[in-house]
C-alpha cells in the first residue's frame, strides 16, 4: 500500500516541481522589461566604458601635444610579454648638454595582456590606459602602434 | 461564386465545377492534386519557417533575451536568411556513409510530416482528404518518420548519430503507444475517427469539456508523449547536443540537414494541430450550450483564427517545456513511459468508457 | 593497422566500442579529450587526454619576474583569476615577512568571494545547460553580468583582472565598489530563488542527479579531490577553514558539507556555497578600513633562496603553489598544484557503469576547467 501511495505522491511531487519551473520561464517571457541585451553597434554613440577600463596603453598627452615620457625604459623592463619597445634619441638641450628622449614609443597591441605593470611601474605616469575597444583590424601589423604622437616633447620639468 | 471564410465547402465546389467544366474528370482530379500540393508546399514552407522564428523569439523571451533582431523588422527575415545559407551551404560527403540510405533519410523525415499534414481539418471545409479514419491515419503515417532518423544515424557512419538513432528508436516506439491511447480515449467518446465529424460533435463544447477529468489527463498525457515523439526538449534525446553533438544530424549539412530542421519543427506544428483539433475543437468556436448570444459574437471570429490561435497556445506550452526543463535520460525515458503515462492512459480509457456508458459526460 | 589487428578478441566479443567525446565537444566545455568505452550507452571506462591548451605556464614563469607571474595565474584557472593572484601574493608575502595593510586583506578577501560566486554561477549555468536545460545557462550568465561590471569598474578589466601584486592591489577601489557589491547581494538574493525554482527542485533533474556518479570520501581523499566536490562527499578539505589566510580567520562563515556523495551533493555544495559567499561579503563590505592599498615593496621583488609552498581554496578546490627561489628575481621552479587536474583524475573511477548523459552530468558536477588541467 505504501508503494501505491508513494507512486502517486511522485507524480504529484514531479508536476508540481515542473509547474513551478514552467512558472519562471513563464514570468520572464511575459515581463520583456526584463530584457537585458544591449544592442551594441545601435548603443556606440552612448556606450560609456568605465573610466578604468583597460582597452589599450595610451601615452597621455596634454593639450599642447606634450607628454611625460622620458625614455627611460622601465616599462620595457617591466612588461612581461615584451609588448613595449622604447627607442630613445639624445638630444642636445638649450643649455648644451646631450639629454635622452623619447624617439618612439612603440606598443604591440596584439602581445599586450592588459597587466597594467606598464602603467603602474612608469616613474613618470606618462603611461594611462585608453578606453577604445574596438582594436579589430584586418592587418596585425595595425595592431603596432606608436604611442608618442608625432611632433609631440616631453613636458618640461619632469625629466 | 461564393467565398465565405465561415464555410470553404461552396468555395471548393466551385473550383471543383470550374475545372470540370472545361476538361475531362481525370485530369481535373489531376489539376486539382496539383494545386493541392503546390498550396501544401507553400504552406508547409511558410509555417515552418515562421515557428522557427516563432521558437527563437520565444526562447529569447524567456532567457531575457531580444531573439534574432537584424535581418528585417523584429527580425521576420531572419529564417529566411538562415534557410538561404542552408541553401547554398556544401552537401559534405562522409567516407563510407551509406550514400543512398543517408541521402534518402532526409525525404522520409519529410515526406512523413508533410502527409500527416493532409488530413488536419483548418478550417470547414479545408482539408485535403477527410478520411474516415483520419486519426489513424495521423498516427500511422507520423511514425513513420523514425524510419528516416534510423536511417540516418544508421547511414552516417558516426557513432554519434547510431546512438541518437537507437535512442529515438526506443523513444517513438514506446510513446506512440501513449499517442495512440490518449487519442483512443477521445474517440470513445467520439465514436468516430473521422476529423471532420470529431470537430462538428464539439459544436456544443470542446472534449476538453465535454469529457472533463479522463479528457483532460488524456490531453496532458497526450502533449507529454507527442513532446517525446517530435523529438523535442525534455525528451531531445536523439540529438542531445550536450552529450551526443548533434544525435542522428551530426552528418548532415546544409538543405539535407535543413530537411530535418523543417521536418522536427512541422512534426511540432502537426502535434498541436492534432491537439488542438481532437481535444480543444479544432476550428470549432468556443460554444457554452444555452448562451445563445454569446454562442453568435464567437462564431464571427472565423473559424481559421481560432484554429491559429489554439495551435499556437498549444505549440507555445511546448516550447515553453522545451526551454524549462533538463533533458530525461534514456532509461528515465523509458520509465516515464512504460511505469507512468502507459498504466495511466489505461485506467483513463476504462474511466472513459465507463463515463460514456453511464452518460456522465456533457 | 597494426593496433587494430592485434586487438584482443574479447573485445571485439563484448561489443565494447571507442568514442571521442572532444576536444570539440559540447559538454567538455574546451579542449578535454575524453576517450571513452563504450557497451551500448553505459561507460566501461574513460581515459582522459589533456595538454590541447597546454601553454607551458610554469616554464614561462621562470622566465618572469614574481609581479610579472600573475597576469599568467589569472590564466590557469580564468574562472578564479583573483584567487590565483591572491596566492602568489600570499607566497610573496609570506616569504619576504611582509605584512599588507589591513584594508588589502578585506579587499582581497571581498574579491575572491565574488570570484566564487561568479564563477559557481557560471557552473551552474553550464551545468543546467549540459542536463539540457538551456534557459538556465542564460539566467547565471544574466547575473553574472553583475559581477563583472563591479570588477571592470575597479579592476579595469572584466575576465583576467591581474588586480592584486604583491604587497596589495594594483589600485585602490572604485568609490561605487560598495554601494554596487550591495546592490549585486540584493538582486542575487532574489534571482538565485530563481535557480532553486529552475533546477535544483525539478524532478527531472533530481533524477538525473542523485545517486549518480558516487565519489565516497575514501576516494575523495585518495584521488585528492578538494573543493565543493570533495565536501560533497563529506570530506571537510576548505582550505579558508583548515589553513586560513587573509580575512577568512576572522568572518564567520560554515564549511558546507554534503554526505550523499552524488552529483546532487555536489551540486548542492555549490549552491550553498554562493550563500555563505555573499554571507562573508556581507560581513566584509561595510568594514572595510582606510588605510593604503598596498603595503611599501622594493622596486625588484627577490625571494630568498629556498622552497616555498602557499594553498588557497580556489572556485574549484585546492589550489597549491610551490616555488623554489635560488634568490634571484625570477623563480627557479614554480609548480602548481591546480584542483581541476586532480578532479578530473577521478572522472573515470566514477563514471564507470554509469550512462553517457550520466558522464555529462558528473563532468558538469565536478566543474572542470579545462586551462586549469592543462596549464
Ligand atoms: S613610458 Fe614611463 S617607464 Fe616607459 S619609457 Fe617613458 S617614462 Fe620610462
Ligand atoms: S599592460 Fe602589461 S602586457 Fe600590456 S604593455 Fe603594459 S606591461 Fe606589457
Amino acid at each position: 500500500m505504501n508503494s501505491f501511495f508513494k507512486y502517486f505522491s511522485d507524480i504529484f511531487h514531479g508536476v508540481k516541481s515542473l509547474l513551478i519551473g514552467m512558472s519562471v520561464t513563464g514570468r520572464y517571457f511575459f515581463s520583456p522589461g526584463q530584457i537585458v541585451t544591449q544592442q551594441y553597434p545601435e548603443n556606440r554613440k552612448n556606450l560609456q566604458m568605465f573610466e578604468r577600463f583597460k582597452g589599450e596603453v595610451i601615452m597621455l598627452h596634454d593639450g599642447n601635444n606634450q607628454h611625460r615620457c622620458n625614455g627611460c625604459g622601465i616599462c620595457e623592463n617591466n612588461c612581461p610579454n615584451g609588448s613595449i619597445e622604447v627607442i630613445p634619441a639624445k638630444i642636445t638641450g638649450e643649455d648644451g648638454k646631450s639629454k635622452r628622449v623619447i624617439d618612439k614609443h612603440i606598443y604591440h597591441l596584439g602581445m599586450c595582456t592588459f597587466c597594467g605593470l606598464c602603467v603602474k611601474n612608469c616613474p613618470s605616469n606618462a603611461l594611462g590606459f585608453g578606453q577604445e575597444f574596438e582594436h579589430a583590424v584586418f592587418d596585425r601589423s595595425k595592431l603596432t602602434k606608436v604611442l608618442n604622437q608625432p611632433g609631440s616633447s616631453i613636458i618640461k620639468g619632469v625629466e | 461564386m461564393t467565398f465565405n471564410i465561415y464555410d470553404f465547402t461552396s468555395f471548393n465546389r466551385w473550383i471543383d465545377e470550374g475545372l470540370n467544366s472545361f476538361m475531362s474528370p481525370t485530369w481535373a482530379l489531376i489539376t486539382e492534386m496539383a494545386i493541392i500540393g503546390i498550396v501544401f508546399l507553400l504552406f508547409y514552407a511558410v509555417v515552418g519557417l515562421f515557428l522557427v522564428y516563432a521558437e527563437r523569439k520565444v526562447c529569447a523571451f524567456m532567457q531575457n533575451r531580444v531573439g534574432p533582431n537584424r535581418v528585417g523588422p523584429y527580425g521576420i527575415f531572419q529564417t529566411i536568411a538562415d534557410f538561404i545559407k542552408l541553401l547554398m551551404k556544401e552537401l559534405v560527403y562522409i567516407k563510407d556513409s551509406d550514400k543512398l540510405l543517408f541521402n534518402l533519410a532526409p525525404f522520409i523525415v519529410i515526406i512523413a510530416s508533410f502527409m500527416a499534414l493532409s488530413a488536419v481539418p483548418f478550417a470547414k471545409g479545408l482539408h485535403a482528404i477527410d478520411f474516415d479514419i483520419g486519426i489513424l491515419y495521423v498516427i500511422a503515417v507520423s511514425s513513420l518518420g523514425v524510419v528516416g532518423i534510423l536511417l540516418a544515424g544508421w547511414s552516417s557512419n558516426n557513432k554519434y548519430s547510431l546512438i541518437g538513432a537507437m535512442r529515438s528508436g526506443a523513444q517513438i516506439v514506446s510513446y506512440e503507444l501513449s499517442v495512440g491511447l490518449s487519442l483512443l480515449t477521445i474517440i470513445v467518446l467520439a465514436g468516430t475517427m473521422q476529423f471532420s465529424e470529431i470537430v462538428e460533435m464539439q459544436r456544443n463544447g470542446w472534449f476538453i469539456f465535454k469529457g472533463h477529468i479522463p479528457a483532460i489527463i488524456a490531453f496532458i498525457v497526450f502533449l507529454v508523449a507527442s513532446t517525446a515523439e517530435t523529438n523535442r526538449g525534455p525528451f531531445d534525446l536523439a540529438e542531445a547536443e550536450s552529450e551526443l553533438t548533434a544525435g542522428f544530424h551530426t552528418e548532415y549539412s546544409g538543405i539535407k540537414f535543413a530537411f530535418f530542421f523543417l521536418a522536427e519543427y512541422m512534426n511540432m506544428f502537426l502535434v498541436a494541430s492534432i491537439a488542438a483539433t481532437v481535444f480543444w475543437g479544432g476550428w470549432m468556436p468556443f460554444h457554452v450550450s444555452g448562451w445563445a448570444g454569446f454562442n453568435t459574437i464567437m462564431d464571427y471570429i472565423p473559424p481559421f483564427i481560432w484554429y491559429i490561435g489554439k495551435t499556437a497556445f498549444i505549440i507555445w506550452l511546448m516550447m515553453l517545456f522545451k526551454w524549462t526543463f533538463p533533458r530525461l535520460r534514456i532509461d528515465q525515458l523509458l520509465t516515464l513511459e512504460w511505469k507512468y503515462l502507459l498504466p495511466i492512459n489505461l485506467v483513463n480509457i476504462l474511466f472513459m468508457a465507463f463515463l460514456v456508458l453511464m452518460h456522465w459526460h456533457f | 593497422m597494426k593496433e587494430i589487428i592485434n586487438l584482443p578478441v574479447s573485445n571485439i566479443e563484448e561489443e565494447e566500442y571507442h568514442i571521442n567525446m572532444g576536444p570539440q565537444h559540447p559538454s567538455t566545455h574546451g579542449v578535454l579529450r575524453l576517450l571513452v568505452s563504450l557497451q551500448g550507452e553505459m561507460v566501461r571506462s574513460l581515459k582522459p587526454h589533456c595538454g590541447y591548451i597546454h601553454r607551458g605556464i610554469e616554464k614561462m614563469c621562470e622566465k618572469d619576474t614574481y609581479p610579472q607571474v600573475i597576469h599568467l595565474t589569472d590564466r590557469i584557472d580564468y574562472l578564479s583569476a583573483h584567487i590565483n593572484n591572491h596566492a602568489v601574493c600570499l607566497l610573496v608575502e609570506k616569504a619576504l615577512e611582509v605584512d599588507v595593510p589591513e584594508r588589502v586583506r578585506y579587499i582581497r578577501t571581498i574579491m575572491d568571494e565574488l570570484a566564487r560566486i561568479q564563477s559557481h554561477q557560471l557552473w551552474w549555468s553550464s551545468f543546467g545547460m549540459d542536463l539540457g536545460g538551456l534557459t538556465c545557462f542564460f539566467y547565471g550568465l544574466r547575473d553574472r553580468e553583475m559581477i563583472l561590471d563591479i570588477w571592470e569598474e575597479t579592476t579595469g578589466s572584466r575576465f583576467l583582472q591581474s588586480y592584486n601584486c604583491p604587497g596589495g592591489v594594483m589600485q585602490d577601489i572604485h568609490p561605487n565598489f560598495q554601494k554596487k557589491v550591495h546592490a549585486f547581494l540584493k538582486t542575487f538574493k532574489k534571482k538565485i530563488k530563481d535557480y532553486d525554482r529552475i533546477l535544483s527542485g525539478n524532478v527531472i533533474f533530481e533524477n538525473r542527479s542523485q545517486g549518480v556518479g558516487i565519489l565516497s570520501k575514501e576516494d575523495a581523499i585518495s584521488y585528492g579531490v578538494t573543493g565543493p566536490s570533495g565536501r560533497g562527499s563529506g570530506w571537510s578539505c576548505d582550505v579558508r577553514k583548515t589553513e586560513p589566510y587573509s580575512m577568512y580567520g576572522k568572518v564567520q562563515f560554515n564549511e558546507v558539507l554534503r554526505y550523499e556523495c552524488d552529483t546532487y551533493s555536489r551540486y548542492m555544495v555549490r549552491m550553498q556555497e554562493m550563500h555563505e559567499s555573499m554571507n562573508i561579503i556581507e560581513q566584509l563590505i561595510d568594514n572595510i578600513p582606510e588605510g593604503e592599498h598596498s603595503a611599501k615593496m622594493k622596486a625588484v621583488i627577490k625571494l630568498p633562496a629556498g622552497e616555498y609552498f602557499q594553498r588557497v581554496e580556489s572556485a574549484r578546490g585546492e589550489l597549491g603553489l610551490f616555488v623554489v627561489s635560488d634568490g634571484n628575481k625570477t623563480p627557479y621552479r614554480m609548480k602548481f598544484r591546480t584542483p581541476s587536474f586532480s578532479n578530473l583524475s577521478v572522472l573515470d573511477h566514477i563514471s564507470r557503469g554509469m550512462k553517457i548523459a550520466d558522464l555529462v552530468a558528473i563532468g558538469a558536477s565536478l566543474d572542470l576547467v579545462i586551462p586549469d588541467i592543462d596549464r
